[in-house]
C-alpha cells in the first residue's frame, strides 16, 4: 500500500515535469534573428542586409520586417503607374525609387558622398546595396512589408521588387517571429 | 598547397570584404561531408576574429591557420 501511494505520486510529479518541459520547449527562442529595418538610410540598410546575410551564414534563420522609410528601399526602379491621390503620388515622388536611389544617413552633401561612397565600396569591393538584397534572396533571408506603412505612402504591392520570399503583415507578424527569436534588432 | 593536411576544396577569398568571407565558406562546408577539410584564404583582417566566431557557432573546427604574408589562410573541417 505504501510503496504504490509512493508510485503513485511519483507518477503525478513525472507528469508535472513533463507539462512543464512541453511549455518551455514551446517558448524555446529560435536560432533565428528578428529585424525591423525602419531606416531608408543607404549605410543603415547596408548594415540590415550584412547582419541579416552574415546570420545565415552563422545557421540561423532570418526575417526582416520593413517599415516605414524602410519600405521605399524594396521599391521597383520604375514602378507601374497606378490611380494614386495627391498624397501618393507626392510620397512617390518625393521617396526614393528603390535600393539604388537611398542616400548615406550623415555627409550626403546633396549625392555627393553618396556617390563618393558607392565608388569607395566598388573599390574596396564592398557589395552594394542591390547586391547585398540580391544574395539575401539567394540565402533565403525572408521579408516582410508593413502594410500599414505601404498603404499610408500610398504604394501598392505591384510597386514592390520581385523578391523570392516576399510576404506582406502587420505588427502582430513581426511579434510572433520575434518573440520565437533569439535576436531582435530595429535599424 | 599543403603538406600536412589533406583538402578538398580550397577558396581564395582575397579581396572580399564583410561578410562575404563567412558567406561563402559557410556554403561550401555545406557542400562537403562531415570529418573533410576545406581551406579559405581571406586578406580581410576581420577574418581572424570572424572565422572563429563562425567556426564556434556554426559548430565546424578551424584545425589550423597559416599566415601567407599579408593573408590568412585557415583548415575548417566539417564537423
Amino acid at each position: 500500500m505504501d510503496t504504490q501511494e509512493k508510485l503513485k505520486e511519483l507518477e503525478k510529479e513525472i507528469n508535472a515535469l513533463k507539462d512543464t518541459f512541453v511549455k518551455f520547449e514551446k517558448n524555446a527562442a529560435e536560432n533565428k534573428l528578428a529585424m525591423v529595418v525602419f531606416s531608408g538610410d543607404l549605410d543603415k540598410a547596408l548594415a540590415a542586409f550584412i547582419i541579416a546575410t552574415g546570420a545565415i551564414a552563422m545557421g540561423m534563420e532570418v526575417v526582416l520586417f520593413f517599415t516605414f522609410w524602410g519600405v521605399p528601399l524594396l521599391r521597383k526602379k520604375q514602378s507601374p503607374a497606378t490611380n494614386k491621390d495627391m498624397f501618393g503620388k507626392m510620397f512617390g515622388a518625393m521617396l526614393p525609387k528603390g535600393a539604388s536611389k537611398s542616400k548615406l544617413s550623415k555627409m550626403d552633401m546633396g549625392g555627393m558622398g553618396t556617390g563618393m561612397m558607392k565608388h569607395l565600396m566598388k573599390k574596396k569591393n564592398v557589395a552594394s546595396l542591390e547586391e547585398m538584397i540580391d544574395l539575401a534572396a539567394e540565402l533565403e533571408v525572408k521579408i516582410y512589408i508593413c502594410e500599414m506603412s505601404m498603404d499610408l505612402m500610398g504604394f501598392s504591392r505591384s510597386e514592390m521588387i520581385d523578391y523570392p520570399d516576399l510576404g506582406f503583415a502587420g505588427v502582430a507578424k513581426f511579434l510572433e517571429e520575434a518573440g520565437t527569436s533569439k535576436t531582435q534588432m530595429f535599424i | 598547397m599543403n603538406d600536412t593536411i589533406q583538402t578538398v576544396n580550397s577558396l581564395n577569398l582575397t579581396g572580399l570584404s564583410c561578410p562575404m568571407p563567412i558567406v561563402k565558406v559557410s556554403k561550401a562546408i555545406k557542400e562537403v561531408k562531415p570529418g573533410e577539410i576545406i581551406d579559405a584564404l581571406t586578406s580581410d583582417p576581420g577574418a581572424l576574429t570572424d572565422f572563429p566566431a563562425w567556426a564556434r557557432t556554426s559548430g565546424n573546427e578551424i584545425i589550423k591557420t597559416e599566415t601567407e604574408g599579408e593573408n590568412t589562410r585557415f583548415f575548417i573541417k566539417r564537423n
